[in-house]
């Protein structure tokens, strides 16, 4: 075990991969060559064109473990993980790496295959059923989660390779030309799936909705593409477009966005050129696109480009001209996904231009106030969006750490979610480091990161409730009372990666 | 003694609330069986929090089965202390958590544009009312309680009042009128928590004031509780709007008159309108009988909380009249209530520039000021130092702008 730049403790080893612990935010500087894909030929692809998911899957060839790979655009609602991963159990095959760019409820079944040995465990992302097997020490080898960043650079260094990427097509042609844009999987972006089309063995487009030559616009392109075949259904439609699409009611949470909006305010970047922001699609992200509009309207100004997760507040804004373009991730309502077939400014980005630290430059740093919740944060300003307060491990990063490039982080939480104090001593495991945060919004007050003077200067004389993160947490346990710290095992089940590839946290198994 | 053997009070569905089915024995100690949405980081101290209440309330045989939703010391305590109230006749004051909040120190003439009802059985929604800028808070025993549960909410708003920090708000209890069985027990349980001031609903003559001031008075001097708790009589009957003149002038506790519209409505045998054109005279009768007493008149709730256009109206339309503030049932409505009664820029400028024209005609022994020849009597003056001791309330003034 090693001591990391964050303080966590980390193996040196882990199923026989040396692991480069955290140094810093900004510390690694890249180097080394790109992984690349296999050099194919046009001579061998006449028609890609398989008459069954089946004869896909047989013509990628897999053997026990192989990693295969998805992208969750479609969410909630995706039927193709499971369908795919039955059909490889189906063929007997075993100690498969799944490599998903995160996964949903309905993924549940999944569990039953780590159980049997299909899936010997998962890098990427993990969200509820799966997060709680691994956990529990059910995985085989060590997790891993990687930010949407941080997976398109696996991928494009080689950290991972993929054996079989299984993209779900909402409308492909023949050729292998993919949008997310119409039928009835129609989920808008797709791009989460760009890495695994650029640099996988095999490439599978699985599509409910094939449409003629030539499929235009293309973020996933036919030239990457090995096999293609159709289905009667990707998954359920009610379910791929649930992003939490409504503002909240909750009087707490309004007052954290007003709050947030109010500080973006008060600090006078809106006013400098090039004002451009983030903001997610929970609900306080929402309430505060809106009070953002609000401010925006009243004093007659405009952000260059906002970058999303689209939903119908930033389609609203884009179509009054309060915003120059949707610099899109992901559609998360059908108003995004309109507006994203509609309106030449709404365009779809991928983690590589948005994210990807190893690359030569991505939008998030060029975003100057970007907006994120959290599960816990600490007296550090380190944030936690993996774990729950008692050791379960529940979500993947999604872009938080990538998106923490941003000029101005803001970190919105209420101080007390049902007794669980937000604003911690000192956080379970680390998805963050403090040194990225910027601010953090709670409805007792904000508090502005001591290294951020800068911040502190342009709030000199301001109404808004200032507090240090320490009196924050003050105020935190003096509500809830000071909480037990849940119990762990020894044995590493998950490493949390950074961005750029080192690991910032190591999860060990619960022992509940 | 009670005969009953099991008692239930709160609820394991709603957030931050629990469930405690206390069942009495006669012998084998105390047990306790509890689960919780936060047992890694809570359980332990949510079972020794029970153990520890049953103990002071001098309880040694009972099997306690709890559910809890991420409830707060308090709340558990209360829970449970109702239940046992239920069981055994519990020697006062019962087992009240420490306190964290002091008694308030009451003040009669203070802001009051929204009044923010919370209803009294529900932990979670009386938790978050102090954080969104109501400038009084209720904590409500009456009508959103219902029959079957007054006893725990009586024991949870006592504990809320003493640990719940509502930042600066004036802290009111609504009671039950003292002609239920509710009332009195009310007053003796809450008092001693040191609430700013209790409303008294349903108030139909001066008698009527002076019944609860006799039981608060009382309580206070039992608890050596020393500056007087304020009274604000709720007038909610074409009996008490008659009265009114004599309600704002029964007792020097009084601070305000409230009017209620759905109960008057109902006495009246009408239905409530948007415009409120039914209650128009009561609501006059009430300010002209607060005004007459030197005492605040504060407008009824508007119950359509998500039209904020009418809520506005409405307002606009109350402080017109002379009300110096709404009751709230939502917190979205704070805000555009507060912006209705905050002093424009205007006015704020015209009211300084009268008060300055006074003071320069004073100083220079002149009876008579004048702002471009017109003449400025004494009620021009007294309005004017309204608008600056509300805009001085609400920061709007630079220093050294004199109220």
């Amino acid at each position: 075990m090693v001591r990391n730049a964050a303080g966590r403790m980390i193996p040196e080893e882990i199923d026989g991969r040396r692991l480069r612990p955290f140094a810093g935010a900004h510390a690694d500087r890249g180097g080394g060559r790109k992984a690349a894909p296999p050099v194919r030929a046009v001579a061998d692809y006449g028609n890609k064109l398989r008459a069954s998911l089946d004869e896909a899957i047989e013509a990628c060839n897999l053997a026990d473990g192989a990693t295969v790979s998805f992208h969750h655009h479609l969410r909630n609602g995706d039927g193709l993980v499971n369908m795919v991963v039955d059909r490889l159990a189906a063929r007997g095959l075993r100690n498969l790496t799944l490599a998903p760019s995160a996964l949903f409820p309905v993924h549940e079944p999944l569990v039953g295959h780590v159980e049997s040995g299909v899936i010997s465990h998962i890098e990427g992302s993990m969200n509820g059923p799966v997060g709680e097997a691994c956990s529990l020490g059910k995985m085989s080898r060590c997790c891993i989660l990687r930010s949407h960043g941080g997976r398109y650079r696996a991928i494009q260094d080689g950290d991972i390779h993929v054996d079989a990427a299984f993209i779900a097509a909402p409308q492909a042609d023949e050729h292998g030309n993919v949008n997310g844009l119409d039928g009835p999987s129609a989920c808008g972006v797709v791009s989460y799936g760009l890495a695994d089309s650029l640099y996988a063995e095999n490439v599978v487009v699985v599509t409910d909705n094939l449409v003629p030559f030539p499929n235009y616009p293309w973020p996933i392109m036919g030239g990457n593409v090995d096999h293609v075949c159709t289905v009667d259904r990707l998954g359920d439609p009610e379910q791929i477009i649930s992003g939490t699409t409504r503002i909240t009611r909750s009087p707490t949470r309004l007052m954290i966005a007003k709050y947030a909006a109010a500080f973006v305010d008060a600090i006078g970047i809106m006013e400098e050129p090039a004002f451009s922001f983030q903001a997610g699609a929970g609900g306080i992200s929402l309430a505060f696109i809106k009070y953002l509009a609000d401010i925006m309207r009243r004093k007659g100004l405009r952000a260059d480009f906002a970058r999303g997760g689209s939903n119908k507040y930033m389609v609203e804004m884009l179509e009054e001209g309060l915003i120059g373009w949707i610099l899109d991730g992901q559609c998360f309502d059908l108003d995004g996904v309109r507006s994203l077939r509609e309106n030449p400014r709404h365009v779809e980005t991928s983690p590589f231009t948005s994210y990807c630290y190893h690359t030569k430059g991505c939008f998030a740093t060029r975003v100057k106030a970007a907006v994120l919740g959290a599960t816990e944060i600490d007296v550090d300003f380190n944030v936690n969006v993996n774990t729950h307060s008692d050791g379960w491990l529940l979500h993947g990063i999604g872009g938080f750490q990538d998106v923490c490039d941003a000029g101005i982080t803001i970190v919105t939480a209420p101080v007390v979610r049902g007794r669980v104090p937000t604003i911690v001593d000192e956080v379970v495991s680390i998805t963050t480091p403090g040194e990225t945060i910027d601010v953090v919004v709670t409805e007792y007050g904000i508090a502005v990161n001591p290294a951020r003077g800068d911040i502190l200067d342009r709030l000199k004389g301001s109404a808004l409730p200032l507090k240090t993160i320490g009196e924050l947490h003050e105020i935190a346990i003096g509500i809830t009372g000071k909480p037990r710290k849940p119990t762990f095992g020894d044995r590493v089940v998950c490493l949390v990666e950074y961005r750029d590839g080192t690991v910032i946290d190591a999860v060990r198994q619960l022992v509940p | 003694m009670s005969e009953t053997k099991a008692a239930r009070t709160g609820s394991g569905e709603k957030k931050g609330d629990i469930l405690v089915v206390l069942e009495k024995q006669t012998s084998g100690g105390v047990s306790i069986e509890a689960t919780s949405t936060v047992e890694a980081l809570f359980g332990e101290q949510i079972r020794e929090r029970a153990g520890e209440t049953l103990r002071e309330l001098g309880i040694e045989h009972a099997h306690l089965v709890a559910e809890d939703n991420g409830a707060y010391d308090y709340v558990i305590m209360a829970r449970i202390e109702a239940a046992a109230r239920r069981l055994w006749d519990v020697a006062e004051p019962g087992c009240p958590p420490a306190r964290k909040v002091p008694v308030a120190s009451p003040v009669r003439d203070r802001l009051r544009r929204t009044r923010l009802y919370m209803p009294g059985n529900d932990p979670n929604l009386m938790f978050g009312g102090g954080r969104y800028g109501a400038d009084t808070v209720i904590l409500d025993l009456e009508d959103s309680v219902a029959p079957a549960q007054k006893d725990a909410a009586r024991v949870l708003v006592r504990n809320t009042l003493l640990s719940v920090d509502y930042a600066g708000a004036e802290r009111i209890v609504r009671i039950n009128p003292l002609s239920t069985e509710y009332g009195a027990a009310d007053i003796r349980m809450i008092v001693p928590a040191g609430p700013d001031t209790i409303l008294i609903p349903k108030c139909d003559c001066a008698g009527d004031v002076a019944a609860v001031e006799e039981i608060v008075a009382r309580v206070e001097a039992e608890h050596g509780i020393a500056e007087p708790r304020l009274l604000m009589p709720l007038i909610e009957t074409a009996r008490g709007v008659l009265n009114a003149a004599e309600i704002a002038a029964a007792s020097d506790r009084v601070c305000a008159l409230c009017f209620g519209a759905e109960d008057f409505t109902a006495d009246l045998g009408v239905e409530r309108t948007r415009e409120g054109t039914e209650s128009f005279v009561a609501r006059s009768l009430i300010v002209l009988g607060a005004k007459a007493a030197g005492v605040q008149a504060i407008d009824t709730v508007y119950s359509a909380f998500k039209d904020t256009e009418g809520l506005v109206e409405s307002t606009r339309e109350a402080m017109m009249l002379g009300f110096e503030g709404k009751g709230v049932i939502h917190p979205s409505q704070i805000e555009p209530i507060h912006e209705v009664f905050r002093p424009t820029p205007e006015r704020i400028e015209y009211a300084k520039s009268v008060v300055a024209a006074i003071e320069e005609a004073r100083a220079k022994g002149s009876g008579v000021a004048t702002i471009k020849s017109k003449m400025i009597d004494r009620p021009i003056e007294m309005r004017a130092r309204k608008i600056l001791r509300l805009a001085g309330a609400l920061g709007l003034l630079d220093e050294g702008d004199a109220g």
